[in-house]
């Protein structure tokens, strides 16, 4: 397979400050890369530079076979990029913005209104395109602006956090829109801080932290690495219980966590499916009747937990700098945050 | 494509993006073609009593000269505004992406403004009639007076897209060019007939670009014969201003493009 997008050795200082710290990665052709980072991670820094926006203190950059730090122009028109914050101009309309995308690739004056027009309608944005945009949604603008990567039909595309700030269901709609175009065969740089997006759409994810990549692997690999499958079944009949816990005892690992409570039992595994299974049977015989049953994985966040140290915080603001911005960041935070206000 | 035609092509677009947001926020506009006008009615009603130009002019005729050319120099700060504002702003990250020329912005910026330039000198001329100036000389001196207060205009603009890519936001841009605008207009003859100056500013005031646009273009109206210096940019201030026009435009344009490309690089 080829690789579309080859970096190596990606370094970039802002004075004491080192966003980027001899970052390598490559996505073959047809493929998703997923780069996985908290915020300040150095995700921006790295678009920036794979898409011309930013020259790299070291490192070589190469997309679709253009050296980009050498033909900038040319590797622009192979390109195309929706950044962290939608580019779009707010006072004009939604059809203006594409039409103007359109003519700046010289498409020409008819072929620039078509385009416009066909991805207002497949972005959902018909109805709004001739309002400005101003007027939109957070939602509605990152589609605008995604339509605008797409104006010349880019073989490679650079995603960075398409989600971040959207709604639940605009990121499902955003998760939609994405795979639609991955199904025609567009290579895909995507950075994200949420794990659940990289499961969903990366082929292949780099986690980074402090400029440098800390892991590297498929979304399976990822978690297989930090271990810790499970069995999670759920009794109907809490007399059950015991006996229960002694059929899932013959294939536990570790530890068989029991909740009286909920009537619910942990079993660490080594075996996944097959343990299952076994599992399975022997409840049968044992004649134990189950609410739920579940082989559970760990998630991404277990996964970066386990790689740096720290949790992963989606949303948190970088320059919520004095000690105001960091409490109030924690309080929202859930339950620890409120042990910290009280 | 030359370098100079994906300009003019690219700056097209950008130069029609920038007047439909002047046709969506006119309020801009509105303050900014109001000054002129109060200029000229400040000038002419409250100072204008107080200077007597040489060989017996009429205040207030010798002064539209002079506010022609304060207007254009001081609309060049909507250029730098308006730049200011594009590198604040999100879609510049767009058009930086994008394979399009890299002067475009900046072409198309200062393209834009001579319509806003057209505008304002005409405002500016229907209120000099209001009070009472008139063109004097041919039509076509007229003309040639309207075209060099035009290139002149599109030439400063470059000076003010300079400004507004050295200033960290728009709201510096207004006092930053005051700094060059304020002495360069009122170290002038626009407002003030040289006479007045003390001696050591006269020098500057005769070399000064915006003396010989205004001297021109009262040449050209008919409404000042031939300046009293005799320093040869007085002398021929429609030549002096060409080779300032040219100047300008050689020095500014290639250092705002420069310019543009290292900001936008943050
Ligand atoms: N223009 C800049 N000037 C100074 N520091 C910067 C600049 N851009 C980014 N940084 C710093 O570089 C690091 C990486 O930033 P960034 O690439 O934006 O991270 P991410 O996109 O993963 O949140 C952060 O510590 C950030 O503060
Ligand atoms: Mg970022």
């Amino acid at each position: 397979m080829t690789e579309v997008i080859v970096a190596t050795g990606l370094v970039k200082r802002y004075g004491d400050v080192t966003a980027l710290d001899g970052l390598d990665l490559a996505v073959p052709e047809g493929s998703v890369l997923g780069l996985l980072g908290p915020n300040g991670a150095g995700k921006t820094t790295a678009v920036r530079i794979l898409t011309t926006l930013l020259r790299p203190d070291a490192g070589t950059v190469e997309v679709a076979g253009v050296d980009v730090l050498a033909h900038p122009h040319r590797a622009r028109e192979r390109i195309g990029l929706s950044g962290q914050y939608a580019a779009v101009d707010e006072h004009l309309t939604g059809y203006e913005n594409l039409e103007m995308i359109g003519r700046l690739y010289r498409l020409g004056y008819k072929r620039s209104r078509v385009r416009a027009r066909e991805l207002l309608e497949r972005f959902d944005l018909a109805e709004a395109g001739n309002r400005p945009t101003k007027t939109y949604s957070g939602g509605m603008r990152r589609r605008l602006d995604l339509a605008g990567a797409l104006v010349a039909e880019p073989d490679v595309l650079f995603l960075d956090e398409p989600t971040t700030g959207l709604d639940p269901s605009s990121r499902t709609t955003m998760w939609t829109v994405i795979r639609d175009l991955l199904r025609q065969g567009t290579t895909l740089l995507l950075t994200t801080q949420y794990m659940e997006e990289a499961d969903q759409l990366a082929d292949d994810i780099i986690v980074i932290d402090h400029g440098q990549a800390i892991a590297h692997g498929t979304a399976d690999q990822l978690k297989s690495q930090v271990g810790g499958e499970r069995i999670e079944v759920v009794v109907a009949d809490p007399a059950d219980l015991l006996a229960a816990e002694r059929v899932v005892a013959e294939v536990a690992v570790g530890e068989v966590h029991v909740d009286e409570g909920t009537n619910a039992i942990a079993v660490p595994v080594g075996g996944g499916p097959r343990d299952l299974m076994v599992a399975l049977r022997g409840l049968d015989v044992a004649g134990v009747e189950l609410l739920d049953v579940a082989l559970r994985r760990p998630t991404l966040d277990d996964v970066f937990l386990s790689l740096t140290g720290h949790v992963a915080q989606p949303g948190r603001e970088r320059l919520a700098g004095g000690p105001g911005g960091e409490a109030a960041t924690t309080v929202a935070g859930g339950p620890s945050g409120q042990e910290v206000a009280s | 494509m030359s370098a100079l035609a994906a300009a003019i092509v690219d700056g097209h677009v950008v130069a029609k993006r920038n007047l439909i947001k002047i046709k969506r926020v006119p309020e801009v506009l509105v303050f900014v073609l109001m000054s002129p006008i109060m200029f000229v009615l400040l000038f002419a009603y409250v100072f204008g009593g107080a200077i007597t130009p040489p060989d017996g002019v009429n205040y207030r005729e010798f002064l539209i000269g002079g506010i022609f050319a304060q207007t254009v120099v001081f609309g060049a700060t909507f250029t730098g505004a308006g730049l200011a504002e594009d590198m604040s702003k999100g879609i510049i990250d767009r058009f930086r992406s994008l394979p399009m020329s890299r002067s475009a912005v900046l072409v198309g910026r200062t393209a834009s403004d001579v319509v806003y330039n057209v505008l304002s000198i005409a405002i500016m001329s229907l209120t000099g009639l209001v009070v009472g100036w008139r063109i004097r000389g041919s039509l076509l001196d007229a003309a040639g007076a309207y075209l060099l207060l035009l290139l002149f205009a599109y030439a400063f603009s470059w000076v003010m897209a300079y400004v507004g890519l050295l200033v960290p936001s728009v709201e510096v841009i207004n006092n930053a060019s005051f700094m060059v605008i304020m002495p360069l207009t009122f170290v002038s003859n626009a407002f003030v007939p040289l006479e007045f100056f003390p001696s050591f500013l006269q020098g500057f005031v005769e070399w000064n670009p915006v003396s010989s646009v205004t001297q021109a273009v009262r040449e050209l109206f008919g409404n000042a014969g031939p300046a009293t210096s005799e320093v040869w940019a007085m002398q021929n201030p429609v030549l002096y201003t060409l080779l300032w026009i040219g100047l300008i435009l050689v020095i500014f344009a290639p250092l705002s493009i420069r310019r543009y490309m290292r900001a936008s690089m943050r």
